[in-house]
């Protein structure tokens, strides 16, 4: 922290326009950071970190601040950057399907924009994320089946660095190799290695019709039963946009849906076909997705588990889940994109939770995926402390300590919200 | 010049170390051998390595890289040579480690749509070991039958279906490296899912400067079911592109939208008389692909927008062979282009979609007032062009000029807001250009991944960057993790 807040104070505010004290409404993760500055664009961002920097002043980024809370707390926390007055849709090239978006715009006001031209950025997020946020976050939803996750829609990135440096890569053509991919460097960093301030989007165009073929296998129906379903859906050459999953308690029913999206005859003829790969007749075909699709993926206080596994898994993954949750005497929700191996469990905030992550780890040690806590209340976090943490065994942790090091040499950027500290 | 032989005789006293490691007949130091490694797919940049070796494992190939390191002497990787930017352009003073001997296909696992190989294997050879299961790796670039998996990732390589399916980052789910400092480790296990930061991501499409890969896990797709192929013949370039932005605006993405001009639908006629309309001033193709029942309405649809652009002729096949028969035009256009001068250069430049009528005719009028011809094969769908510039380089001022006006195009593309490279990458070749398309910042800052990845700047050097960065004195106030932190061993930051 800075030896002098007035004269640290008066350099954020001879280079930001809107700079205030922050107060107790907007601790981050209980540190109540000294300022709350908002930056208007690019420049004014990099004159606010460079004077971060000289006053030595811990900065954690801020969109919609409704992810703050995921990973680890930050450790130390002087400045919030709030982006949301880098709030404008800079370029909507329709003709080249290619959004130029401020960091600070939110998802429904540049999706509203882009559907006016039949356009979407293809990532299921709340509305009242913002672009910057999303990308930092590495926010997606059930369509990541089919268009991945914000790293594979970003196509350029301009950020500035801890030090006020601003700099850009990728650009506004969907192919690109000119240099490094910064893109890919920065999505999902959680404003730990600087700060986004614009990101330029691939688009696709709307789809004229979508259809969700649905159906629920019973109770005690064997998980390797579901697994070929969700198999079957996801290779298909009928080409599903998501294969969802939803367990509402241990051993209890499990939903499996299919999004299929296209002409309206297109996924109609599609729609009869999925329905007999799923469930043999006994599927739904609906317009709306049914009660049980996830919605975006909101903080709820309670913990969340994110399991990456290999589809061929799913059905080790299934029964492993049960058991260990059963053996925990915890009933979490479990659901997500199974036909793209990723599941999230939402358990209340039960102190026997990280006993549950620590048996799903252990029984999930010889599977290739991971066992990652996602987001949870402090005791549930303290429990894991010495129990493989938030993210569990991360590869290659090195390099990322040496990339981290390489940014954000004096350890300001969102410090300790990472996996292992970074 | 006496250091560069002091190092190119360090590199060489290391033979012995380099043959304990793979053995004396994957050891090379015969000059005549090595000269057989001089270039890789662009023949303009050449040099002799000092040492060549073909390891047969990722043990081997650590090994190599941890005695190279200990040396301090350069290692630049090889896949099938097939590069168009002299990425695997060896470095004379250094140790070229070619993975040709690594090809085994180690995993198909259908049902998680993955498959697990070793860098050498071929691109096309992925898509065969998956076809029984209804599925393909997607992308294919247009050297897919020698080029190798390796290799594409150093270059995120893209090839025609890409506009659809995405670029090699978007299929690779998982690498096994060979750090510069010699050590194996994975970036992302096969999930998608990344825990960390994204370094699968970053280091795909570095170009063989972060490290060596020595396994890959690739995304498998579901073969699709109806795949068509419209042929549609135009007398401007114009009129063709008109049909290219009305496909796209009628909000369907083909597989591949191709485009040839006069010269090159002349040159592929002459090479492999592929029956493209007479006389035409572009040649169209666009591929559909995708469940019957959505490509037979886009197929119509595409046929009546062609139309009405003005096409003089439309065809369209939907059989595999009738498919490879038209393919085979713009697949050989290259080879078939080349025969029209004694030298071309192929460039690689991206301009937005909506650009492509505006700089194809400031190309033609550069090429008409450097008096030196310009055939355009592109992929129109995603805007990146590969203008062939025909010249004499038996003549030193044609030369000049050829590479005079292959710089002004690749100027034209960047002031669109386009990009000098869409896929066949930097390298050594197109490094000089980069800092007209990014500022000091930006290449400053993407150095910083360099630095992290290889501090000693051994793997690869030379390549991509117009300059290098220096990585010992990191800039700015530093605060050095406790020894314990950076361990693992405590978590205090």
């Amino acid at each position: 922290m800075t030896a002098d807040p007035t004269a640290a104070g008066k350099a954020l505010a001879a280079a930001c326009s809107v700079v205030r004290e922050g107060d107790s409404g907007e601790a981050v993760d209980g540190i109540v950071p000294l300022f709350v500055a908002s930056p208007g664009d690019t420049a004014e961002a990099s004159a606010l970190l460079r004077a971060a920097a000289e006053h030595d002043l811990a900065v954690v980024p801020r969109g919609s601040g409704s992810r703050l809370g995921w990973g680890a707390p930050a450790a130390r926390c002087d400045l919030v950057v709030d982006t949301l007055r880098m709030d404008s849709v800079i370029e909507h090239a329709a003709g080249d399907l290619v959004a130029r978006v401020q960091a600070g715009a939110r998802m429904n006001h540049v999706l509203g924009l882009l559907a006016a031209a039949g356009q979407e950025i293809a990532l299921d997020v709340p509305g009242t994320a913002t672009a910057g946020g999303v990308v930092a976050s590495g926010l997606c939803g059930p369509r990541r089946l089919r268009y991945g996750s914000p790293r594979d829609l970003l196509i350029g990135i301009t950020i500035v660095r801890a030090d006020g440096t601003v700099a850009k890569s990728g650009g506004k053509v969907v192919k690109n190799v000119a240099g490094y991919d910064l893109g890919k460097l920065f999505a999902g960093s959680a404003g730990t290695l600087g700060l986004i301030t614009e990101t330029t989007f691939r688009l696709h165009p709307l789809p004229a019709a979508r259809v969700f073929v649905s159906t629920t296998f019973p109770l005690g129906e064997a998980a390797a039963n579901v697994a070929a379903a969700v198999a079957a859906a996801a290779n298909s050459p009928l080409v599903a946009s998501a294969v969802e999953l939803s367990r509402q308690a241990p051993g209890g029913p499990v939903s499996v849906g299919v999004l299929l999206e296209g002409s309206a005859d297109g996924v109609a003829a599609r729609a009869a076909r999925m329905a007999g790969l799923i469930g043999s007749g006994a599927a739904e075909v609906s317009a709306e997705p049914p009660a049980w699709w996830p919605a975006a993926i909101e903080p709820d206080g309670g913990t969340l588990i994110r399991v990456s596994f290999w589809v061929s898994a799913l059905g080790q993954v299934l029964d492993t889940i049960d058991a260990a949750a059963r053996a925990s005497r915890i009933a979490p929700l479990v659901y997500g994109s199974a036909g793209a191996g990723v599941l999230y469990i939402a358990c209340r905030a039960e102190p026997a939770v990280a006993g549950f992550v620590s048996a799903l780890r252990t029984a999930l040690s010889g599977a290739r995926g991971g066992v990652v806590v996602v987001a949870a209340p402090a005791p549930v976090r303290s429990a894991l402390a010495e129990d493989g943490g938030m993210a569990g065994a991360v590869p290659s942790l090195s390099l990322m300590r040496a990339v981290k090091d390489q940014f954000d040499p004096g350890h300001r950027m969102a410090p300790g919200r990472f996996p292992e500290g970074i | 010049m006496a250091e560069a032989i002091a190092a190119g005789a360090r590199a060489t006293a290391l033979t012995g170390r380099l043959t304990g490691i793979c053995g004396a007949q994957h050891v090379i130091t015969e000059p005549l051998e090595l000269r057989t490694y001089e270039c890789d797919g662009l023949t303009s940049h050449r040099a002799t390595p000092a040492v060549v070796v073909l390891p047969g494992t990722a043990e081997e190939v650590a090994a190599i890289v941890r005695v190279c390191a200990e040396n301090g002497v350069p290692f630049v990787a090889r896949g099938s040579g097939t590069g168009l930017s002299g990425g695997a352009v060896p470095h004379e003073e250094g140790v070229l480690i070619v993975l040709s001997r690594m090809r085994k296909i180690i995993e198909v696992d259908p049902v998680a749509r993955r498959a697990v190989v070793e860098p050498g294997v071929t691109n096309l050879a992925v898509t065969e070991a998956a076809r029984p299961f209804g599925l393909f790796y997607a992308p294919d670039p247009s050297s897919q039958v020698v080029c190798s998996v390796g290799g594409n990732v150093a270059e995120n390589s893209g090839g025609a279906h890409c506009l659809k399916h995405g670029f090699t980052v978007h299929h690779v789910m998982g690498l096994e490296i060979v750090t510069p400092a010699g050590e194996l480790t994975w970036l992302g296990d096969g999930t998608g899912v990344v825990s960390g930061y994204d370094l699968l991501g970053a280091f795909t499409g570095s170009e063989g400067t972060l490290g060596i890969v020595t396994k890959i896990i690739v995304k498998l797709t579901p073969t699709a079911e109806a795949v068509h192929l419209v042929l549609a013949a135009y007398d401007s370039l114009e009129a063709g592109g008109r049909a290219v932005s009305d496909i796209i605006g009628a909000g369907i993405v083909p597989a591949a939208i191709e485009m040839m001009d006069a010269l090159s639908i002349e040159a592929a006629e002459a090479a492999v008389h592929c029956g493209y309309p007479e006389g035409a001033s572009a040649v169209l193709l666009v591929e559909l692909d995708g469940p019957a029942a959505e490509v037979e309405a886009e197929l119509a649809t595409v046929r009546a927008l062609c139309s009405a652009a003005g096409a003089r002729e439309i065809r369209a096949a939907d059989d595999p062979a009738q498919r490879a028969g038209i393919w085979a035009g713009r697949k050989s256009a290259f080879a078939a282009v080349g025969r029209l001068s004694p030298a071309y250069i192929v460039q690689d430049g991206v301009v937005p979609r909506t650009a492509l009528g505006d700089v194809l005719a400031r190309i033609s009028a550069l090429s008409a007032e450097a008096g030196i011809r310009v055939a355009n094969v592109f992929h129109a769908g995603d805007g990146n062009l590969h203008p062939l510039v025909l010249y004499d380089d038996s003549s030193a001022a044609e030369t000049e000029a050829a590479e005079i006006l292959s710089g002004a195009i690749l100027d034209t593309c960047i002031s669109y807001g386009g990009s000098i490279t869409g896929e066949h990458g930097v390298g050594v070749d197109k490094s000089r250009y980069m800092p007209k398309m990014f500022t000091a910042e930006d290449l400053d800052t993407m150095q910083l991944v360099r630095c992290a990845f290889d501090p000693a700047s051994l793997c690869n050097p030379g390549k991509i960057f117009p300059t290098p960065r220096l990585c010992g004195e990191v800039p700015g106030k530093r605060r050095a993790p406790h020894p314990a932190v950076a361990a693992g061993q405590a978590e205090i930051f």
